[in-house]
């Protein structure tokens, strides 16, 4: 695989467009439904799966050539807990209030497929430029899918906008003084949520995308 | 001893229905999503997922408090949990492929999607964060492997029926579950409240 800027250009596209996480690719559900209803949270969170799926890709990508293939994935397994605990330990220190409600989904980012998936098919193959570019892509795509749930969630359901300016300081947007949808901040709302947004997301990609044939599942 | 047994039977119910995993925790969605298709799938993943999530919950907490906390490294807590279940995962597999190959044939294959679960991970991290005793750690994962079946069967017995409903085209596949999954959500919030603990 050659290196060349375009083909860095698309890699990172392609998780964010094609492959995106959660809206095509249906993975790593938890959070996208745990911690969205607050866009700070989301926001958090997504930040924290970006830098452990880039963290990653790099470090599989560096050690490829003496993993035996034979104990590839357990080897990844200890790579990826080991960024994740990095990861969890850095909230806890810097935001604390945020790690307060997401902490138990941080520390399950171990669980996701999406990382170890990439970490396997992508990472274990190629340098680590592009390794690094692809993690890159698809952590933005994941926050990028975290940021719109919670974006919308908050704003249904509470009214209000939680605009992180800083690591510990909010900015509380808030509109209307009519009474919000409040079902959208509980549970059952953030399935409606996603499902909602997926079905839109379909609907656009039929609409609009549809002259960029893609194998599509 | 009565108070104990009241407290252990609170945790089943409260594991199962009040906070039910797949409903208002969140967790497993991509299994719950993946094998909610047919009953029969459905059943056979719950009955494997509670027997490895109870005795990978009574293996973690042997370890974590007999390992990692005198030693005060419980930060580690992540590797060690994910390493008992791989371990243990791998373990079943070999282990009921030689002994009852009949069983293995049948649910062979949600073994191996059990290991990247979040929910087996779950249940052992909260164990440890709440500081549960022995008995109560397994009587939370069977609350909680309880609560997953019960969700999966419910899942399953919908989306066999939706196969024949006419879906708009947008909505189909994974949108439409989502919002069925939210409204059963709706239905149980209705538990809250049910007991105090």
């Amino acid at each position: 695989m050659s290196s060349s800027s375009t083909n860095l250009k698309e890699l990172f596209l392609n998780g964010i467009v094609k492959e995106n996480t959660i809206f095509k690719l249906a993975l790593s559900l938890c959070p996208s439904i745990a911690v969205t209803n607050n866009l700070k949270n989301g926001i958090f969170m997504g930040l924290a799966v970006l830098f452990v799926q880039v963290m990653v890709n790099m470090t599989i990508s560096l050690l490829r050539k003496v993993i035996h293939p034979k104990v590839r994935l357990p080897i990844f397994m200890l790579v990826i807990s080991g960024w994740v605990t990095v990861t969890q330990l850095m909230m806890a220190a810097f935001v604390p209030d945020v790690y307060s409600k997401v902490g138990l989904y941080v520390a399950l980012i171990v669980a996701f497929a999406s990382i170890l998936a990439r970490a396997e098919m992508f990472a274990s193959k190629n340098s680590i430029i592009p390794s690094m570019t692809d993690g890159l892509g698809m952590g933005v795509g994941f926050l990028f899918a975290l940021s719109v749930i919670s974006f919308f969630r908050e704003l249904v359901g509470k009214a209000t906008l939680t605009i992180p300016t800083g690591l510990t300081t909010t900015y509380v947007a808030t509109f209307m003084d009519t009474k919000p949808l409040l079902i959208m901040v509980l549970p059952a709302g953030g399935f409606l949520a996603v499902g909602i947004l997926m079905a839109l997301f379909n609907w656009i990609d039929a609409r609009y995308l549809k002259k960029k044939s893609h194998a599509s599942h | 001893m009565g108070s104990e047994f009241t407290k252990i039977f609170e945790l089943i119910i409260s594991a199962s229905l009040i906070n039910n995993f797949v409903f208002t925790r969140f967790l497993g969605l991509c299994i719950f999503f993946g094998v909610s298709k047919k009953m029969e799938t459905a059943v056979g993943m719950s009955i494997t997922f509670t027997a490895v999530m109870m005795v990978s919950a009574a293996i973690s907490w042997v370890i974590f408090n007999m390992v990692l906390v005198p030693l005060e490294i419980t930060y580690l807590e992540i590797i060690v949990f994910i390493g008992i279940i791989a371990g243990l995962v791998q373990l079943s597999d070999t282990v009921m492929r030689k002994v009852a190959p009949g069983l293995y044939y049948k649910l062979g294959i949600y073994l191996a999607l059990i290991s990247t679960n979040c929910i087996i991970l779950a249940v052992p991290l909260i164990n440890a964060g709440e500081k549960y005793s022995f008995i109560q750690s397994i009587a939370f994962a069977l609350g909680s492997g309880l609560g997953f079946a019960l969700a999966l069967t419910i899942m399953a017995s919908i989306r066999e029926k939706l196969e024949l409903a006419d879906v708009p085209v947008p909505f189909r596949g994974l949108p439409m579950a989502f919002v069925i999954t939210g409204l059963i959500a709706l239905a149980f919030t209705g538990f809250s409240g049910l007991i105090t603990l």
